[in-house]
């Protein structure tokens, strides 16, 4: 196990941010750790990178405790802190040949690191330039270059991809598969689809506490959620007609011919909907799916019933 | 340890902090030195450099805070302190490699004026007669001095995010440990309460230095000073990791 977070709590001053929670990661996995704003995805991170100290229970990372051998758990931990903070007043170069040097790397076995870690994220053409002078792409990329330069076994990532524009995100996405081959990845990310486009597991945390933990595939069958679609019709439905398709939940009336309508859960009503309009010879101005089912899940997942259901089961 | 030190150092270098810190020094205390009639040495009659050393605590007071201000308030408020404390470094390390970066820069802007004694041993009449143990001691001392303020303004920089304040604490201790202790002593009453309380301040220490004569005692008062305030700010450092 290249991460072992064995019930672990933290509590800060009278808030329980994390309350004890218990999960592991195998070496080669990716693991997307999801959870809305406060949820405590960040504290876990900076328990599990050594920067603030568990209340109780025990980190291991990559073998080691990170409270009893901090020196050799960072060793082996590359991070990228939430909002990349960067020296922004040194060069790309300056910057990583810094890092590098912390984790013992001199001469020409750092410049080599350096020019793998310029390769690998994609900065050549900005490698003598000034970090401040950097886009927040480009700044992404240095902060997970110093995060990689040392070739750790674990890598931690605090919302990696936050405040990029969408060409962006999909680059940082890319980078992040790509070098995700032989290591240990966590990055937290409170948007469903990253977790969909990056890995197969996921652990969704909500005040405190693991919600899921489990493939994606299996969360998406076991708590299919619901769909919820915006039709326009040209003329001459009411409410009351939408009613009659089976299965439908609840519908609200926009305006004119315009309905929202939400399926019961793990239902997709498009075909239903499509098959009422070709019976009633009504033409469809409109159609658009609003919510996806990944993202009512991670409603269901994160909305305090969800909590109190978990609490319960157990 | 060294790692934080060449990195601190290049980012004076690199940033105009430096050149600043050094021309405004070596400006002020030549100005002082040599020009200003009040305190210019041409002027004193006799061949010593005293304005030099009585002086040169003053410009410290303000050059060494603007110096630390940002040690450890910068990092905190971009977050790279986070980034920082979850590299293989302990804490020591950090505050050292900081510490000793200031330090040498203020050993840096010091350095040129000892061309003022080579040019006052040459104005000696006859030439060379100037006290050299006395300079040899204050020059010691006003070293000490410096890395008394590096430590106290590293200290008051890891205490706030905000690089004012932290300028503003830094030259405020320095201040009153300077002579804040021997003017409270000039209060006492009693003779031997305000020796004892005259000895809490660097200026007794100092100046007992800058007559030639280094016991140990003084050289202890200012290591052990210069330890205290580390271990200060390794506690503040620290304190995140409370419970």
């Amino acid at each position: 196990m290249s991460i072992h977070i064995h019930h672990l709590t933290k509590i800060y001053g009278r808030q329980q941010a994390v309350n004890n929670i218990s999960f592991s990661v195998r070496e080669g996995e990716i693991v997307g750790f999801l959870g809305p704003n406060g949820a405590g995805k960040s504290t876990t991170m900076k328990i599990a990178t050594g920067y603030l100290p568990p209340t109780s229970g025990e980190v291991i990372v990559a073998g080691f405790d990170v409270t009893a051998r901090p020196m050799e758990a960072k060793k082996n931990t590359g991070y990228l802190p939430e909002h990349n903070p960067l020296y922004l007043d040194m060069y790309v170069h300056e910057y990583l040949a810094f890092s590098g040097r912390i984790f013992g790397f001199t001469g020409n076995g750092l410049r080599q690191r350096i020019t793998e870690m310029i390769d690998l994220c994609g900065l050549n053409g900005e490698q003598n330039k000034k970090i401040e002078s950097l886009s927040k792409g480009y700044r992404q990329r240095v902060g997970l270059a110093q995060a990689l330069i040392h070739d750790p076994k674990v890598l931690i990532l605090d919302e990696p991809t936050s405040g990029l524009d969408p060409n962006q995100i999909t680059e940082i996405r890319k980078l992040i598969k790509s070098i995700s081959l032989n290591k240990t990845v966590i990055f937290s990310t409170h948007i469903m689809q990253e977790v969909q486009a990056l890995c197969d597991r996921v652990i969704v945390i909500h005040q405190g506490e693991i919600v899921a933990d489990d493939r994606l595939e299996n969360i998406l069958r076991r708590k299919s959620g619901t769909i919820v679609i915006v039709v326009e019709f040209e003329g001459g439905v009411t409410a009351l007609d939408l009613k009659a398709i089976s299965e439908v939940d609840k519908i609200e009336e926009l305006s004119g011919y315009k309905f929202r309508i939400t399926g019961r859960p793990g239902v997709d009503l498009r075909p239903e909907i499509l098959r009422f309009s070709s019976e009633r010879r009504v033409s469809l101005l409109g159609f658009t799916q609003e919510t996806s089912s990944l993202e009512s899940i991670f409603k269901e997942l994160t909305s305090v019933t969800a909590v109190e259901d978990q609490s319960v089961a157990p | 340890m060294i790692r934080i030190f060449q990195k601190e150092f290049n980012n004076f270098l690199n940033s105009l902090i430096a050149y600043m810190v050094i021309g405004v020094f070596l400006t002020a205390i030549g100005l002082l030195t040599w020009v200003f009639p009040e305190t210019s040495v041409l002027d004193n009659g006799y061949a010593n450099l005293d304005t030099l050393f009585s002086m040169g605590p003053y410009v410290f007071i303000f050059l060494i805070p603007a110096i630390t201000m940002k040690s450890f308030a910068e990092e905190k408020k971009l977050g790279t302190l986070e980034l920082l404390l979850t590299k293989p470094l302990t804490d020591w390390q950090i505050i050292m490699g900081k510490f000793l970066a200031s330090f040498a820069l203020v050993l840096v802007a010091l350095a040129p004026t000892w061309m003022y004694y080579f040019s006052v041993w040459q104005l000696g009449s006859p030439s060379g007669n100037i006290d050299t143990p006395g300079v040899i001691g204050s020059y010691l001392g006003l070293t000490l001095l410096g890395g008394v303020f590096c430590s106290i303004g590293i200290l008051a920089s890891s205490l706030t995010t905000n690089q004012i304040v932290a300028f503003i604490l830094a030259a405020f201790f320095c201040f009153i440990l300077y002579s804040g202790f021997d003017s409270l002593s000039s209060l006492m009453s009693s003779g031997s309460q305000a020796l004892q309380v005259k000895q809490l301040g660097i200026v007794y220490h100092y100046e007992a230095m800058s007559k030639g004569l280094v016991d140990s005692r003084d050289v202890i008062y200012f290591f052990s000073l210069i330890g205290l305030v580390i271990l200060c700010t390794k506690t503040v450092l620290g304190s995140r990791q409370w419970h």
